[in-house]
């Protein structure tokens, strides 16, 4: 799809920052627990290293996947890409659009974050952006529900 | 209940709530029977009376309270009567008007019509149930002026009467096809069956242990699978008429409709793996609208009408044209290392368009056509999974409204991939400027 490369817009670098957290809290917890079980021994202490070391990984996959999302508005049609094992680019015309959710979780609202969802009368259309800033997603929001509206077709 | 006056409210008819009964009406018989036989003493049976009196009145209630009528371009239900309930439905959004007729409901002469209605909500109207001779005069009416309400000029409610052009039969399925085609694709339900019954011959002790651990809830459960299509499909009669196609048919409980061709949301066709050295082929459209009620059967659940239950190729594409016209010809295949993917598939995978149809072939053993109109599609995905990396490879997948038809452009070259899906994205952007200028 050819699109400039300066035309893609990426979710919030807080995503990134909110998607860590969720992997460095767990292990450096499930670390803990499992050193001070083991009373601080040498054995516990080695045990601890692999959910560190887990974590590791999964922060390496974290922030390829967050560099793989990216949004594109275009003339008629919204692109959302993706993925890193199974790369997606989902093209969504305005006017097939028939609503437009934005949804936040608590770990999200704590780092004003918002998640857009678009919906279209395919259930298998699978159009989401996640961590987009509050502004943004109201901005998208209401540009998308805009957009829609004129270019409404029916079924 | 006089379907020519426009203004006041109808009720259905007086019988619909022992109809809708359905079983309970049957089991309220099989309830019944004992105190009849045994001499009539009611004073034995206040409990009976009194769950049939409950029932009845409940019925009778329900009857009471509900009522419709046809308000400019809506048709208007009423119903409920603790939480009273108004339901509004645009005629100028009706896919189409069926008839459905259950057994009990042709013991009573009555009938059931079903409006299923486009858009999100997608709901289904049902007037159930109304006299059987009243049946089809309302739905011509509803019919015109659910077409008049669409052109916008409000063809007026007096003028009821469509001009019907006589109808062509295009097909009718017949009785041994259908028997075979449907024993050929559910071979495998067969076999347990036959291995249950046979169990039973051999050594009636140990099929009594497995009766006893469930295997009569399956035989039951098969024998009901198989009956259930038996029934919608037998001796299905495909015509051409005024609306679009007209479907007819079912054993027990006959249905009819009418298929317009601008609501397919896409066409597909099957040919299971033991009907191809016979040429035999399954027609079935998706027309769009998701119905979720309660109540429904399995034919409005899945939303996937079969318009041709067993047929030859060549009649089935003489209903495909009618339904998508200017379908591709040319489908093209992938490139051969898709052989080491899908290996199965490979033979089969085919992918065409034509400025307003995309075209699919998939499937391993089961082969399935899909063709969907672009004007229809709802969105593009362009995916591409690991060992589809690994060689060069991408799918495209068109979106559609309906639920059973998935067409793919599976495993294509993935230069092809980003080409297909330029190019769909820019004429299904044309299809629908199109409808809409239409």
């Amino acid at each position: 799809m050819a699109v400039e490369p300066e035309h893609w817009r990426t979710p919030s670098r807080r995503l990134l920052l909110l998607r860590r957290w969720e992997v460095a809290v767990p292990a450096v917890v499930v670390a803990a627990v499992v050193a001070l079980v083991g009373n601080g021994s040498g054995w516990a202490l080695g045990l601890a290293l692999v959910p560190l070391l887990a974590g590791a990984i999964v922060w390496g996959v974290v922030g390829r996947r967050y560099a793989s999302w990216g949004y594109a508005e275009r003339d008629d049609d919204l692109l959302v890409r993706r993925g890193v094992l199974f790369a997606r680019l989902s093209v969504v015309p305005y006017g097939r659009m028939q609503f437009i959710d934005v949804a936040a979780g608590p770990l999200e609202r704590a780092f004003g974050l918002a998640t857009v969802h678009l919906h279209t009368a395919a259930a298998a259309t699978d159009a989401r952006i996640p961590g987009l800033e509050r502004e943004e997603a109201g901005r998208l929001r209401d540009r998308l529900a805009e957009l829609g509206e004129a270019q409404a077709a029916g079924l | 209940m006089t379907p020519g006056r426009s203004d006041g409210w109808h009720r259905l008819h007086p019988l619909s709530p022992v109809v809708r009964g359905g079983r309970g009406t049957i089991a309220i018989a099989i309830l019944l029977l004992p105190i009849v036989f045994s001499g009539g003493r009611i004073s034995d049976a206040v409990p009976q009376v009194a769950i049939i009196a409950v029932l009845a009145l409940g019925g009778f209630v329900s009857w009471l309270v509900t009522r419709w009528r046809i308000e400019d371009d809506d048709l208007r239900i009423e119903t409920g009567l603790l939480r009273r309930q108004s339901l509004r439905f645009p005629l100028a959004q009706v896919q189409a008007i069926d008839v459905v007729r259950p057994g009990l409901a042709r013991m009573f002469r009555v009938a059931e019509l079903r409006l299923r209605m486009a858009g999100a909500s997608g709901a289904t109207a049902r007037l159930a149930y109304v006299g059987e001779r009243e049946v089809d005069p309302l739905r011509d009416r509803l019919l015109a002026l659910a077409r008049g309400a669409r052109v916008h000029d409000g063809i007026p409610a007096g003028e009821a009467e469509v001009e019907q052009p006589p109808e062509r039969v295009l097909a009718v399925v017949a009785t041994g096809p259908l028997v075979a085609s449907i024993l050929l694709e559910r071979g495998w339900l067969i076999l347990i069956l036959a291995g249950l019954l046979s169990g039973f011959v051999v050594s009636p002790k140990t099929a009594a242990a497995v009766i006893g651990g469930g295997g009569f809830v399956w035989a039951i459960s098969i024998v009901t699978v198989l009956w259930r299509r038996f029934n919608q499909q037998y001796h299905l009669t495909v015509a051409e008429g005024a609306e679009g196609l007209h479907l007819r048919g079912g054993l027990v409980a006959l249905t009819a409709e009418v298929i317009r061709p601008g609501r397919v949301q896409a066409v597909r066709l099957v040919e299971p793996f033991l009907w191809r050295p016979l040429g035999w082929c399954r027609l079935e459209a998706d027309l769009a609208g998701r119905q979720r009620r309660k109540g429904e059967g399995e034919a409005e659940r899945g939303q996937l009408r079969t318009l041709l239950p067993v047929g030859q190729r060549a009649l089935a594409y003489e209903l495909i044209d009618r339904l998508v016209p200017d379908r591709p010809r040319e489908l093209s295949p992938p490139p051969r290392r898709v052989r080491w993917k899908s290996p199965l598939r490979y033979r089969v995978l085919r992918w065409g368009r034509s400025d307003s149809v995309v075209a699919t072939v998939s499937g391993r053993l089961r082969r399935v056509t899909c063709w969907v109109p672009l004007e229809k599609a709802q969105s593009l995905r362009h995916v591409q999974g690991p060992v589809q990396r690994r060689l060069r490879l991408a799918s495209v997948h068109v979106d559609t409204a309906g639920k059973g038809v998935h067409a793919t452009l599976r495993d294509r070259d993935a230069g092809e991939a980003a080409q297909a899906l330029a190019a769909l994205t820019d004429l299904a952007r044309a299809a629908r400027r199109r409808a809409a200028a239409a």
